[in-house]
């Protein structure tokens, strides 16, 4: 067997990178945590925090799956550095609802069936959340284009979109109404022709 | 990303001595752009300047009848704003069509004028690239080119500027606001961005430590007749291949004043003062759109993969200005952008 031997280094050891003190209020309570420049929002919720469910997919504003409001507006948490929101209020999709009372996004994404491996929902209700907070979209066609920062690698986008159009139709935010609203109404589903023999 | 330092500046004359007192600083505003660089090892500040803490976030009336924009304003609150949609919509259209509604929330819009190329090579540190390391060679000359430019390219660069926001504002004429080293002052916008010639590193005019403070827009903002039509591969979230800013002044059928700006094809916002002074006094006809098309891109050279942009940007101005012409794009509210075929 051939032995494996180190090269030695050709420079000194690089010294521990230098830390700081960051105030964050992530869901009402404030946390104050001691992290390197470089920490991501996302990676300070889900490394230091164990706030798991803001997700990290492509790591590069791409994706959408990392997106949490930040005083009320959604944002890429992965593009954004942690020592940038010192006195920002975070939510994240566990202070959206709880296990008990689901927001009433949460819940229509159950009622509709709007995910399959579920990777990017929590991205997708936050993104959603801060849809409705603009109050920009006023059409289906709307909808889909300001929710066009999430994708959905399972291609649920239909149900995606049935859910938050119930949510804007109940909160009457939906002005208009061009061909098959989801959410009010069901699409007729063709009959599938049994294969000919 | 690569270890660095990080302060928060509370006011721009300390942010302008902090950028001094380091050797490779660099400002940060959303981070939505240099953020993903530094993850690339595009770019490695070992110091960032946080801008977010100096205010300069407001949009206001300037004493001549015009609008200033806070540099730290982001895109979101920009183009929302009541003012740019009622008195610049060209902007407005622009800004919508670029990136996410999660990432116009965070960049600035000073940052968007700083934003780097979109260039395959530019962010593939295993290939060369002048504009990442100078003198190293264009990949993209003889590469995988579809996205690069077709006018003011040089030997050195065909990387283009990938920003929808910088095409209104070129076109509605447009003065940055910087504050440096050296004290204030302005500078006109298509005098901002740079063609690549023998320094594709350098982007813009801005001197070392300079800082943009504002940028404003002139009383005159197209409102009546405007396009900004956007061509991309997919409908939504992706760059432009080419754009079109486009705006008129109208005495019934013929052309008063115009502004003519394109995106996607050239190192800078593509303004032709030259194929603006066609428009004026010609009746807005699409023979005088195809004039006048033919004019912008007689210059144009394509690279092999992108040479489909020259015949592409000559039909994006026709139907640009007849749009803008028409305004019947507007009158869809079924899509923010009057952009897709």
């Amino acid at each position: 067997m051939s032995q494996v031997t180190q090269a030695p280094l050709g420079r000194p050891p690089v010294a521990l990178a230098p830390t700081q003190p960051v105030s964050l209020n992530i869901n009402g309570q404030a946390h104050t945590l001691q992290i390197a420049p470089w920490t991501t929002l996302l990676d300070a919720l889900r490394e230091y925090l164990d706030l798991t469910g803001t997700k990290k997919g492509c790591d590069h504003g791409q994706c959408g799956a990392c997106t949490v409001l930040v005083d009320g507006k959604r944002v890429n948490s992965c593009l954004s550095l942690a020592v940038m929101h010192e006195d920002s209020h975070i939510q994240t999709i566990e202070g959206l609802g709880t296990e008990d009372k689901l927001s009433p996004l949460q819940q229509a994404f159950i009622d509709h069936d709007a995910f399959q491996c579920g990777y990017c929902t929590p991205g997708q209700i936050c993104s959603a959340q801060g849809l409705i907070n603009e109050g920009k979209a006023k059409t289906e066609a709307q909808v889909r284009e300001l929710m066009s920062g999430n994708v959905c690698r399972c291609g649920a986008y239909s149900n995606i979109l049935s859910a938050v159009m119930e949510v804007l139709n109940k909160e009457g935010l939906i002005i208009e109404d061009k061909g098959w609203s989801a959410g009010t109404t069901k699409p007729e589903m063709a009959p599938v022709e049994p294969p000919k023999k | 990303m690569n270890s660095f330092t990080f302060t928060q500046a509370t006011a721009v004359a300390g942010a302008v001595q902090d950028k001094a007192a380091h050797d490779d600083a660099a400002y940060i505003g959303g981070g939505t752009n240099l953020i993903d660089l530094m993850k690339e090892n595009v770019a490695r500040p070992t110091h960032l300047i946080g801008l977010k803490k100096l205010g300069l976030d407001t949009i206001e009336a300037t004493p001549d009848g015009g609008l200033r924009l806070g540099a730290l304003a982001t895109n979101a609150d920009t183009a929302w704003h009541p003012e740019v949609e009622k008195r610049y919509p060209l902007l407005n259209q622009a800004i919508l069509a670029g990136a996410s509604p999660q990432l116009r929330n965070m960049a600035t819009d000073g940052g968007n004028l700083m934003q780097r190329t979109r260039c395959y090579y530019f962010y593939d540190l295993a290939t060369p690239c002048n504009k990442r390391e100078p003198g190293s060679g264009c990949s993209a000359i003889g590469g995988y080119n579809r996205v690069c430019g077709i006018l003011g390219t040089s030997d050195q660069c065909i990387a283009t500027h990938p920003s929808d926001m910088c095409v209104a504002l070129a076109a509605l004429d447009t003065t940055v606001r910087v504050s440096g080293p050296n004290g204030e002052r302005t500078i006109k916008f298509e005098d901002f961005h740079r063609l690549p010639g023998d320094h594709p590193e350098r982007d813009n005019t801005l001197e070392p430590g300079e800082l943009i403070t504002g940028l404003d827009l002139p009383a005159k903002g197209f409102e009546k007749n405007f396009s900004y039509l956007k061509l991309r591969d997919r409908t939504s979230y992706a760059f432009a291949l080419v754009s079109v800013a486009a705006a008129l002044e109208l005495e019934g059928t013929l052309i008063k004043d115009a502004r003519l700006a394109l995106g996607g094809v050239a190192h800078k916002p593509w303004r032709d003062k030259e194929a603006e002074a066609m428009l004026v006094g010609q009746p807005a006809t699409a023979d005088t759109f195809r004039r006048v098309a033919a004019k912008v891109l007689e210059n144009a050279k394509g690279y092999g993969a992108n040479t489909f942009k020259i015949e592409l940007a000559k039909r994006a101005i026709v139907r640009a200005l007849k749009q803008a012409t028409e305004m019947n794009q507007v009158l869809d509210t079924n899509a923010f952008q009057n952009s897709n075929p």
